[in-house]
């Protein structure tokens, strides 16, 4: 067990060093690798929302699935699975990038923005493990969206066959697609640098399991810091090489995309984190599991993007200006999803059934 | 006695949740769990490792079997 250890150790590494790299290289401040605003920008590109700031078709992303694809058959492991709560993953997908997009950064980038100095993140972290802390909560409480079972292999390279046609958009660029003149959909480091960063991720993150959420949930269930390891490897390589770059510029205001308010930014991630846990992983673990063959954790990346299509056309997403109301009531409404979809799919409710007779609430 | 717990088509930590219930209720014996992730077999394995069982791992198929072992202890 000793080299899987150093596997996630190597690849929170990879990943601290890489999202300050990709920084330098051109992409947007404290944003080398952020799941949550690289799937809006796509979102964007496609034109599904129309934020003209925030549209560009990031390689790394299907760099990152495609990385995990191709790692999964490599090491055997790719297996078409599906029909676990299929749906209410898409909900929970949509509902956590309400809360990301409240905050402005996936779990990833709450670790890369303090780490470059941005203490705003704090209060997202410490929104983090307050979340996913009630996803546990509710998880040793017998929370389960069910069983996944095996589908034809056809089914689970559709994932990637999308990504793939991503990829291909993303390099041709036709003019139907939106790229952002300004702001930060304008800011990339070049393409095949950006796709290769995205493969080389992909293929440790597969291998490596590495998850934010799974590193947190872990401790608290089972007091098993496994996967934190990788979490803290990937703070603490970001933090040295943004020190050795000059690039760690700590405090609370004017933080690059970011906005300072310490209440939406830990509410934010603490329905980011809630969501996160119940679905399983992080966001980059969603889009890793989807390329294993996970068509669950499929719709759940769907959901990400929904998510991020309606806060930036509905005007539910923060911006460095800060929280308007739209995206504080959506990040209460999606408090209330969560909460109803953890009740309702634990055992909490059981002995209420029990004295009803009837009621099955196991979700199996 | 032997014991089996099947965790296929779970995602984690269900696998481990499972697997730590019942072992929480044996101290000796064997347990086998049924996984179809590499991840779930890696965590089950780390699970049982820390809780002092030994473990061994068979492919069948798509599917792991872990068989989870600990002697009685002669006292």
């Amino acid at each position: 067990m000793k080299e899987k250890r150093l596997l996630v150790v190597f690849a929170g590494a990879v990943f601290g060093l890489t999202g300050v790299l990709l920084v330098r290289l051109g992409n947007p401040p404290n944003m080398g690798v952020c799941i949550a605003c690289f799937l809006r920008d796509i979102a964007g590109s496609l034109g599904l929302h129309r934020t003209t700031i925030v549209q560009y078709m990031r390689p790394e992303i299907p760099g990152l699935v495609l990385g995990a694809f191709a790692a999964a058959l490599a090491a055997r492991e790719f297996r078409a699975v599906g029909g676990s709560a299929t749906f209410t993953r898409f909900i929970l997908g949509m509902t956590a990038m309400l809360g990301m997009l409240a905050f402005l950064g996936c779990p990833l980038r709450a670790l890369l923005r303090l780490a470059g100095g941005d203490l705003n993140a704090l209060l997202g972290l410490a929104g983090l493990f307050a979340g996913v802390s009630a996803g546990a909560f509710f998880i040793s409480r017998g929370f389960t969206l069910g069983r996944a079972a095996p589908q034809k292999k056809f089914h689970g390279y559709v994932f990637p066959a999308l990504f793939l046609v991503f990829l291909v958009l993303s390099t041709l660029r036709p003019p139907l697609l939106f790229f952002s003149k300004e702001g930060p959909g304008s800011l990339h480091a070049p393409f095949f640098i950006s796709l290769g960063a995205g493969i080389l991720l992909g293929i440790l993150a597969q291998r490596s399991r590495l998850c934010t959420i799974g590193g947190i949930r872990d401790f608290l269930l089972f007091r098993d810091a496994h996967l934190l390891y990788g979490f803290l490897a990937l703070f603490g390589t970001a933090l040295l090489a943004n020190l050795a770059l000059g690039s760690f510029k700590p405090g609370f205001a004017d933080q690059p995309v970011a906005h300072s308010d310490g209440l939406w930014n830990f509410l934010g991630m603490s329905l980011a984190g809630w969501c996160s846990a119940l679905l399983g992983g992080c966001p980059l673990r969603q889009l890793v599991a989807a390329g294993e063959g996970n068509t669950d954790c499929a719709a759940t990346v769907l959901g990400l993007l929904f998510g991020a299509a309606l806060a930036h056309s509905l005007g539910f997403a923060a911006s460095a200006k800060g929280v308007p109301a739209g995206a504080q009531a959506a990040v209460i409404f999606g408090f209330l999803v969560v909460f109803l979809i953890s009740v309702l799919n634990s055992n909490l409710l059981t002995i209420f059934a029990k004295k009803k007779g009837d009621l099955d609430v196991q979700g199996n | 006695m032997s014991r089996e717990i099947d965790a296929r088509g779970l995602l984690c930590p269900e696998p481990v949740l499972l697997t730590r219930r019942e072992l929480a209720k044996m101290t000796s014996g064997t347990l086998r769990v049924r996984v179809n992730t590499a991840a779930a077999k890696e965590n089950v394995t780390r699970l049982a490792e820390s809780m002092g069982w030994e473990v061994e791992t068979a492919s069948e198929g798509d599917e792991f079997v872990l068989t989870l072992h600990r002697p009685e202890k002669k006292s």
